[in-house]
């Protein structure tokens, strides 16, 4: 985008409407990749155990009488995907979506959302405000990066978008409807400041984008994380090659059967829509879902679980070796289980987050280590990257 | 110093409006800051002590739900839980409700920009749904009380109240060597020690140590919340011996007083004073303000003893204060304040709103424009860069708030072309004057003055 062009006064009145900038959707800077990442958190801590269902394993069965409900779609002779994930099923039996088991960060013992989401982000122990999130980080061993290449789209605040490195921020929500007399007299007004100037243009660039991309695009709760997902596929077929949004609404403490349910629906809504929209481009994707923390090996007395500490990532994508469930599981056995309450975490989601963006992006391990994520040993490589 | 109302109004204020005078001198303004607080008698905020639900109510109500899990009466301890939690969320409506309308109506501007800024000093975030409705009971308690009193006064009561003790983990700290801690093996926790030193005191720069962040944490252990009990001083949790905390040293007694006296001298350093000046120099001025003026703030600030209405005094009187540059841009929270009050909007039109209309014009947007009611990211409060706020997305939801949003609150929308005066004052741009009028329909012609830079940069 050359803002240079944005030379206006009143004499814009004048113009065409075809010859203003505002009403000309700009063209985005390109990045320096193919390949596509796209990070999905999920807020409130899912339950892995109830996501994933580890059937084969002999503990399972007395630690869950309600919410093994028997239900669980067979992907092996030991794993069981969520009933509510059936939509992705021919997904995983593609290839294209697959999960790592017994996964977390490195955050113990609190258990609270706020802390266990802030090391999520930060992808560290430390957390260090100036030090931004763990995309951002990424985004910043790189050179040439514009702004467009990163994106934290939606309301939510996405720690691990921000940070010193350029990155754009949008949520579908903010539309920005305006008369094209409206937009002109604005141009007038704005056109003397530089950082309300530049900002409007490129607010304006990205509106229009979605109005021809996402004509009639569905609004209203139930249809939020679609209009996520569908914006996310748009930026991610043009310049963007990175992005982040959140889904909300796993802290399933009591009536698990239905709240995860819907959360996970919304979940494989979200999966299916970005497939859908990406086209060709989604052999080049990875979706990488995150989440704070797992819950209580035990279900609770409200069939419900509690803030535990292992968990399950669920991936998709077509540029990963989906159709598995990763990791090393510790079984659930009493003495198998941390605090003798939760899954036993047995790797680290940065890792896996780590590996993926060193078979996508390049990135040297070293770089993963010592910048992404400081101190991380990343161990072996799962083999996630096809 | 060259004295302007509309500055007074904007930069000192919560804005113009064409119901309430702007300030006509620095005496003026100061005379109603020291005066009561009209805006509080009339829109009253109740403090913790007297919130119903209170944090214990919600805490029973919990265990009971837990209890009676999977017995008859799992039904009706559910039931409770939800009319707690629906209260609770009425209180803390009502309340941000009233804190917007303060700064929609009152004549002292001032008292609620102070206030505001206050609280985000000494920000403190909810850690679970119990406490959410609590957050500006805590500012009527800690904050406003103090905001031409001695820094020192409200910083003892910020520590002592509960929300700033549960924010920072204070009620988990035990001294390692104390009964407690060597019984339970467990030790310090330093959150609240840091972020004192760091945010609220001396600053990044202010010249102190691990040392002293350890030995502050151990001069606080002992003070905790308890639901029931209320904020104590457990002299089993405190670690033995004497604290050596910026040099000075403090006794070995186990007691609150310890705990006082530390506060007292830490909000006198020169390093404080000077954290606090520039502060409010970078908060009301500019980001990088001129260096005359936080040393005119630091110096009343030691010389006054931390008198808070002597600091407002010093802020007011310097001309750099009254600089025609604006370089700040008005936050969020400032940004709908102001619209409103230039709207004329009425204390009782915002009281009334309902949960939906109320999301519509307040909650949603301000999320959308990057400031999530009471959700700042951490314990640092919200930006002070324009940058941060100028973004495209953030830019976007104020246009789109100023084109939709003005017709919700008042019965008919003022003439753009009047209306520029009095959202903006005499020295409005000849460009925006003209572009007002020049809108084809009314909305648009309000919508381009809430969003020319003359009115969101103050």
């Amino acid at each position: 985008m050359d803002r240079r062009r944005f030379i206006l006064g009143s004499a814009a009145l004048g113009c065409s409407a075809a010859a203003s900038p505002f009403l000309t959707p700009v063209a985005l800077a390109s990045g320096p990749w193919d390949n596509r990442l796209v990070v999905i958190v999920l807020r409130g801590a899912m339950d892995g155990l109830d996501a994933v269902r580890p059937l084969g394993d002999p503990d399972y069965a007395g630690l869950r009488p309600t919410l093994n409900d028997g239900k669980g779609l067979a992907v092996d002779d030991y794993w069981a995907l969520n009933p509510a994930l059936s939509p992705l099923l021919p997904l995983w039996q593609a290839g294209e979506m697959g999960a790592v088991h017994a996964v977390s960060t490195p955050y113990r013992d609190g258990r609270s959302h706020f802390d266990g989401q802030d090391v999520l982000e930060a992808g560290s122990l430390r957390l260090d405000g100036d030090a931004g999130g763990w995309l951002n980080r990424m985004v910043a061993t790189v050179p040439g990066m514009t702004a467009e290449t990163a994106y934290a789209i939606g309301q939510d605040r996405m720690a691990i978008m921000t940070g010193p490195a350029p990155h754009l921020r949008w949520s579908p929500e903010v539309t920005l409807e305006m008369s094209p007399q409206m937009r002109r007299l604005l141009e007038t007004t704005l056109h003397g400041d530089p950082l309300f100037r530049d900002a409007a243009l490129q607010a304006v660039a990205i509106a229009d984008g979605m109005a021809v991309d996402d004509d009639g695009m569905a609004t209203g709760n139930a249809a939020s994380a679609t209009a996520l997902a569908e914006f996310t596929a748009a930026r991610l077929r043009e310049e963007t090659r990175i992005a982040s949004f959140s889904i909300n609404g796993w802290d399933t403490h009591a009536g698990q059967a239905g709240n995860l349910s819907r959360a996970i629906g919304q979940l494989a809504q979200t999966i299916l829509t970005l497939r859908d929209g990406l086209g060709p481009v989604w052999d080049r994707t990875a979706v990488l879902c995150m989440t704070e923390f797992g819950r209580t090996a035990r279900e609770n007395g409200t069939r419900g679980t509690d803030h535990g500490t292992g968990g399950a990532l669920i991936y998709a994508g077509g540029a990963l070796r989906g159709g598995q469930v990763a990791g090393r599981w510790p079984g659930l056995s009493e003495a198998a289980l941390y605090d003798r309450r939760d899954l036993m975490p047995t790797g680290d989601v940065r890792a896996v987050a780590g590996w993926i963006m060193r078979g996508l992006f390049g990135l040297d391990a070293d770089v993963i280590a010592q910048s992404v994520f400081p101190g991380l040993d990343l161990g072996t490589d799962p083999g996630l990257i096809l | 110093m060259t004295f302007d109302s509309t500055i007074a109004a904007t930069r000192f204020g919560t804005g113009l409006s064409p119901v309430i005078e702007p300030p006509w001198d620095v005496d003026g303004m100061l005379v109603l800051l020291s005066g009561p607080d009209r805006a509080a008698e009339r829109l009253p905020i109740t403090g913790m002590a007297g919130t119903v639900p209170s944090m214990r109510d919600m805490q029973q109500a919990t265990r009971a739900r837990r209890e009676a899990a999977g017995t008859p009466r799992q039904e009706v301890t559910t039931e409770a839980l939800r009319g707690l939690n629906r209260e609770a969320n009425a209180v803390r409506g009502h309340n941000i409700r009233s804190t917007i309308a303060r700064g929609v109506i009152a004549q002292d501007g001032l008292r609620e920009r102070l206030t505001l800024f206050w609280a985000d000093h000494f920000t403190v975030l909810a850690k679970n749904s119990a406490q959410r409705h609590m957050l500006t009971p805590f500012v009527s308690d800690a904050i406003r009380p103090h905001v031409t009193g001695r820094f020192g006064d409200m910083l003892k009561a910020v520590v002592m109240h509960p929300m700033m003790i549960l924010y920072l983990d204070q009620s988990r700290s035990l001294g390692p060597n104390s009964p407690q801690g060597l019984q339970a093996g467990r030790g310090l926790n330093e959150n609240l020690a840091r972020e004192l030193l760091e945010l609220h005191l001396l600053g990044p720069q202010g010249g102190y140590g691990q040392a002293d962040v350890t030995q502050m944490a151990e001069l606080l252990t002992g003070l905790a919340y308890d639901a029931d009990a209320g904020v104590i001083y457990r002299p089993r949790w405190a670690e033995p011996g004497a604290e050596v905390v910026m040099g000075r040293r403090y006794a070995a007694e186990a007691e609150i007083g310890t705990i006082h006296a530390a506060l007292d001298d830490l909000a006198l350093q020169p390093a404080t004073a000077r954290h606090i000046a520039l502060k409010l120099a970078v908060h009301f001025v500019a980001e990088t303000p001129d260096a005359a003026l936080v040393d005119h703030i630091a110096g009343a600030y030691v010389a006054s003893g931390g008198d808070l209405l002597a600091v407002a005094a010093a802020l007011l009187e310097h001309p750099a204060s009254w600089s025609h540059t604006r370089a700040k841009v008005r936050r969020p929270d400032l940004f709908v304040i102001a619209a409103l009050r230039a709207l004329g909007t009425r204390a009782d039109a915002l009281m009334a709103l309902n949960t939906g209309g109320f999301g519509r014009l307040i909650d949603r947007p301000l999320a959308a424009m990057g400031q999530p009611i009471e959700r700042p990211i951490g314990p640092d409060g919200w930006s002070e860069a324009a940058a941060t706020w100028i973004t495209p997305q953030n830019l976007a939801a104020r246009i789109t708030w100023a084109l939709q949003r003005p017709g919700d609150v008042v019965d008919r929308l003022p003439d753009p072309r009047a209306f520029v005066v009095t959202a903006i004052g005499p020295d409005a741009p000849a460009d925006l004057v003209f572009a007002a009028a020049a809108a084809e329909k009314q909305a648009d012609g309000i919508a381009l003055v809430l969003t020319s830079p003359a009115f969101q940069r103050i």
